[in-house]
């Protein structure tokens, strides 16, 4: 594998994850239990796609990718690498936030780390990102801690929420071997290990402040699969949604 | 959007002379005259019953049609062919609930508070406009509805934003800002389809057919059928009339849409080029009032995602009231 295997891998999946979680969030639209999280998570789901898009454009610009529609709307199921967690449906807010909290988390440390790659078209890219992804951990400790000390029924649905989504967050930093040990030695991100102490290390805090009970690691399984192209059965009814007008004729403009 | 010209009022409801009959009458000769000088009321002042609940049902309805307004369009998110359009279309139905929550603030100013104002729409006792009703069945029909949705409700909202209750107005000025993208939006991607492929081309000629009798509808009822007095339009709620509003409609819009090589289904449609006036077919305002009573092919649909955000967000709701709650001991 080269270097440029090794990041198509990791931009890929990095892009992947945030096509498919801006995708959850855009179906809150209409749907939130306040307006204003209706518009929040539109937001959001702006910014994610945004984000998915710039990556596709420097696959395709720096690594001789393909057009960034046809790469995000065409491809098969298998050649999808996000994670499992995005794939889910967005079930009731509780999960919705939960997931939101965790994920986001997960965004701002790689985006940080990615600040300081050796691949230089990251640099400038992971600083805006950081910058936006700032609004959206804030939006999520807001909501986390306010319904975390508003009565029984609110604090029980985000433990259970947290409880539910621990094992599929781990699944965001799901071990690429053979492509992380180049980009470790390249200095292109320390590797996803790291990453996911910085991450727990963040949200414990952040969890015990708000008087959840983070579950151990050792007593859960990880959702791995998705960055080897394995995907929950979500996921296929979700790209035919995503591409059905674009696929009726990828050959026209739209 | 999404004002919609036609203010729906509730069945039997007593004329307007009897409840002025209530108003002090030199404090209504003192509002008249504020109005007649083009001066803005604001909450504070005092104000006739009947202005009142007229402003509140007007706002409301228009606060209830961003939000429902966002339900036909919204379904399609998830489907816009490619990221330019996926973003746009994300950030514009945003802005609409955006709209709703501005409205809503409005009309709060006037006494009625935005879960009484879901109530009534869940209820059905508080209407939206009427075009919602109907489905956007293909990517033709959300970029009909961006383009001639959009501008007929913009039509009407620059109208209204010229009315005489200060935060009406000043909710409107800054829609109309918005609406304004939206419209070169929808027209953008209305061009695109009409200049496409021969498929798409006729995706859009089939969603032209099936939306023209609706946008016909939107302003509302001919004003010789029209039961809005005279006196909504001095005391500056109702801004123009249904037929004057439509008529500007058509003057601006039919042109850019037959200059694409469309066809509307209207073999009447024309304008009388020295009165300035269009003539058509007249919609069916049988069918008008059936879909405002509930005969629509998606009121029920359309209440139905309504009321499942509604049960759904309760807990979150309740929560937010209840912010005085002992914070949580940590278990362990």
């Amino acid at each position: 594998m080269t270097k440029n295997d090794a990041l198509a891998r990791m931009l890929t999946a990095m892009a992947d994850d945030a096509l498919i979680q801006g995708h959850r969030n855009s179906e809150w639209t209409g749907l939130g239990p306040i307006m204003e999280e209706d518009i929040a998570f539109s937001s959001m789901a702006q910014d994610k796609i945004g984000h998915a898009w710039a990556l596709y454009r420097m696959l395709q610009e720096d690594l001789g990718g393909q057009d960034p529609d046809a790469f995000a709307f065409l491809r098969n199921e298998k050649d999808y690498k996000c994670c499992h967690f995005v794939e889910h449906p967005n079930g009731e807010y509780d999960f919705s936030l939960m997931r939101h909290f965790l994920f986001d988390h997960a965004e701002a440390i790689r985006y940080q780390q990615l600040r300081n790659s050796s691949f230089a078209p990251l640099r400038p890219l992971a600083e805006k990102l950081k910058g936006e992804i700032k609004y959206h951990t804030l939006h999520a400790n807001a909501w986390i801690t306010q319904l975390c000390r508003a009565g029984e029924e609110s604090y029980a649905r985000m433990q259970s929420a947290l409880n539910t989504c621990f094992p599929l967050a781990l699944g965001i930093f799901e071990p690429d071997e053979a492509a992380e040990a180049i980009l470790v030695a390249e200095g292109v991100y320390p590797g996803e290990k790291q990453l996911k102490e910085m991450w727990v290390d963040r949200i414990y805090n952040l969890c015990a402040a708000a008087g959840l009970n983070l579950p151990a690691e050792d007593g859960v399984t990880p959702a791995y699969g998705g960055r080897k192209g394995y995907h929950t059965e979500y996921l296929q009814p979700l790209l035919e949604e995503m591409g059905a007008v674009f696929r009726s004729d990828p050959q026209a403009i739209w | 959007m999404y004002g919609g010209g036609y203010i729906f009022d509730e069945p039997n409801k007593r004329q307007l002379k009897e409840e002025q009959l209530h108003d002090d009458p030199a404090k209504l000769a003192e509002f008249e005259a504020r109005i007649a000088r083009g001066e803005k009321i604001e909450p504070g002042d005092w104000m006739p019953s009947e202005y009142r609940r007229q402003l509140i049902r007007l706002i409301e309805q228009h606060a209830h049609s961003e939000i429902i307004g966002a339900l036909p369009e919204g379904t399609w998110i998830t489907r816009a062919p490619g990221f330019k359009r996926k973003l746009a279309l994300i950030a514009k139905v945003q802005d609409e609930i955006g709209h709703g929550q501005l409205l809503y603030n409005a009309a709060e100013t006037l006494g009625k508070s935005r879960e009484a104002m879901i109530n009534d729409l869940l209820s059905g006792k508080s209407k939206y406009s009427n075009v919602f009703n109907y489905p956007a069945e293909t990517w033709a029909d959300v970029t009909v509805i961006g383009f001639l949705i959009d501008a007929a409700a913009i039509v009407n909202q620059v109208a209204n934003a010229k009315g005489s209750y200060g935060p009406y107005c000043r909710a409107l000025e800054r829609i109309c800002y918005e609406e304004s993208f939206h419209l070169k939006q929808g027209h953008d991607a209305f061009i695109e389809l009409a200049t496409g492929t021969p498929a798409q081309k006729q995706m859009l000629q089939d969603a032209l057919d099936r939306w023209w009798q609706p946008i016909m509808h939107f302003f509302g009822p001919p004003d010789k059928a029209s039961v809005h007095s005279q006196k909504l339009m001095e005391w500056k709620v109702k801004m123009a009339s249904n037929d004057d509003m439509r008529n500007q409609f058509l003057d601006m819009y039919v042109p850019k849409i037959r200059e694409l090589g469309m066809t509307l289904p209207d073999p009447e449609l024309k304008k009388d080029e020295t009165t300035g006036k269009w003539s058509y077919t007249d919609p069916d305002w049988d069918l008008f009032k059936k879909v405002i009573n509930g005969g629509g092919p998606c009121n029920v649909e359309r209440l139905q995602v309504r009321q499942w955000a509604e049960e759904h967000g309760r807990w979150v709701r309740k929560a937010l009231m209840n912010p005085n709650a002992a914070k949580v001991a940590p278990v362990a």
